[in-house]
């Protein structure tokens, strides 16, 4: 066990010398988590659009679920996620668990009800004021979800990027489906969940605060970015 | 006043007349109340109908039936004996109050509507700069059509609506809360429309604006067509007593 000065100052070593090994767990962190929200965000912004939109029998009950899953447990998640994976599931036959790709699946399950539940709440906002314009120009409902989803991009942007703060903090459902393997499977907070209980806090503390600074980072590029297209699109 | 049938035929078109949309039997309420009808009604001819009447009278109800909005509680709307459908929806076209802008620029406002009827390519373009010029927006064009005015805002909603050559053009208080300059360049837009036979039905309560543009007049109170008649008609001898009260600035309830 380090003292918290030893730790933190591993840490900034770990980080300013650019050490190989948590480059590359960070790496990882990204593309598991930016291929898992963009498949998300794919699925959720179109359902939560249609359920914004579409008039349907049970659409209340379909709220209701989408809304509920947004609290979804992740060790659940993964387990549910093993369960499909694993050589006795369904899915089995893929060889899926303990890889990456397992990882993105069992974060996408997580993500895309958020994402879907954002959208649907988003876009209703909206559907409110075009409701009567569009069907007065003909639009039939699934013309009404694609302009409605154009129009609100920007603030979906959010959506998005809520989907993305819970995937690249979550540990639950990763680390039950891709078990932490070295080079294979390590991200950031099954990285720090092991070292911590392993007594490595250095390693620990310097992905924790990568961790922060990239969520920080990329929210603070995406609300920069929000701005200026929303400026030049709306004014 | 008895519910009327009548089609005054307003000879101003200047293509083949729009087919008769009637309402039969219409009506429209809720669990609060009724506030259309029933009523008996049919608009054909060309030229401008303005529906008159004070507040409440169901006049913005009333026109979203017509236009199939809204779906009747009782009755029916035809267009020359068809029900309403998205074809004939597409051969109509509404502008609100509040004018609704797309969160696009206003160039993209009009290509979108345009798109709906089908223009591509140079013809799309072609249509898009010429009506931002008919609409005085051409130096506007790119700007994002939520920033636009009021008035600019109304006239990009004119434009959109009659880039598809409607048929039939519904317009609810298009000018309500709108500065003279507004009021000018957005009942040039209508007067050209109804010049090249599109025809309109307007609502208003304003009834300066009924007596500048409308061809004929109907007049409702309480959701109920109280008086149809020509507009210098209407407008020279009234024939109820609420019609002539509201000609003359009298409270109607």
């Amino acid at each position: 066990m380090q003292d918290f000065g030893e730790a933190f100052g591993l840490a900034f070593e770990l980080i300013f010398n650019g050490d190989a090994g948590l480059a590359e767990i960070v790496g990882l962190s990204l593309r598991v988590t930016l291929v898992a929200v963009a498949i998300a965000c794919a699925i959720g912004f179109p359902l939560g659009a249609a359920a914004a939109v579409l008039r349907f029998p049970g659409r209340q009950a379909v709220v209701v679920a989408m809304n509920a899953l947004m609290g979804l447990p992740p060790v659940v998640v993964g387990l549910f996620v093993y369960m499909m994976l694993s050589n006795a599931g369904p899915l089995g036959v893929l060889q899926l668990l303990y890889t990456p790709t397992a990882m993105i699946i069992a974060q996408g399950v997580l993500v895309t009800p958020i994402i879907a539940a954002l959208t649907r709440q988003t876009i209703e906002d909206l559907a409110g004021e075009y409701d009567e314009q569009l069907r007065s120009l003909g639009v039939g409902p699934l013309g009404q979800v694609a302009t409605l989803l154009w129009d609100a991009r920007f603030s979906l942007l959010t959506s998005a990027l809520a989907g993305f703060g819970r995937a690249i903090a979550e540990v639950g459902a990763v680390i039950t489906v891709g078990g932490n393997i070295d080079h294979v499977t390590r991200v950031m907070t099954t990285a720090i969940a092991v070292e911590t209980s392993k007594g490595n806090l250095g390693l620990a503390l310097a992905l924790g605060i990568i961790l922060i600074l990239m969520a920080m980072m990329v929210n603070g590029l995406a609300m920069t970015l929000r701005t200026q297209w929303m400026s030049r699109a709306y004014g | 006043m008895a519910d009327l049938a009548l089609n005054l035929g307003v000879a101003a078109a200047a293509r083949a007349p729009i087919l008769p949309l009637s309402a039969i039997g219409l009506s429209y309420g809720t669990a609060a109340g009724t506030w259309v009808g029933p009523l008996e009604l049919t608009i054909g001819g060309g030229g401008v109908t303005v529906v008159l009447g004070p507040n409440g009278a169901g006049k913005s109800v009333l026109l979203r039936l017509l236009h199939g909005l809204l779906a009747p509680t009782g009755g029916a709307v035809v267009w020359n004996g068809r029900p309403l459908d998205r074809e004939t929806r597409l051969r109509q076209a509404m502008v609100f109050q509040d004018p609704v802008v797309l969160r696009r620029t206003v160039a993209a406002n009009l290509r979108y509507a345009l798109r709906i009827h089908g223009y591509r390519g140079d013809e799309l373009k072609t249509q898009v700069e010429d009506w931002l010029a008919r609409a005085g927006l051409a130096r506007l064009a790119r700007r994002p059509a939520t920033v636009l005015s009021g008035g600019e805002k109304q006239r990009l909603a004119v434009a959109r609506a009659l880039c598809s050559a409607p048929e039939v053009l519904f317009l609810d208080e298009p000018t309500a809360n709108l500065d003279g300059a507004s009021i000018v360049a957005i009942e040039g837009l209508l007067r050209a429309a109804r010049d090249l036979g599109t025809k309109l039905i307007l609502v208003t309560h304003d009834i300066n604006q009924a007596r500048r543009i409308a061809d004929d007049v109907v007049f409702m109170v309480g959701g109920r067509v109280h008086e149809r008649a020509p507009a210098t008609e209407f407008f020279g001898a009234p024939q109820t007593p609420e019609a002539r009260a509201f000609i003359d600035g009298r409270i109607v309830l």
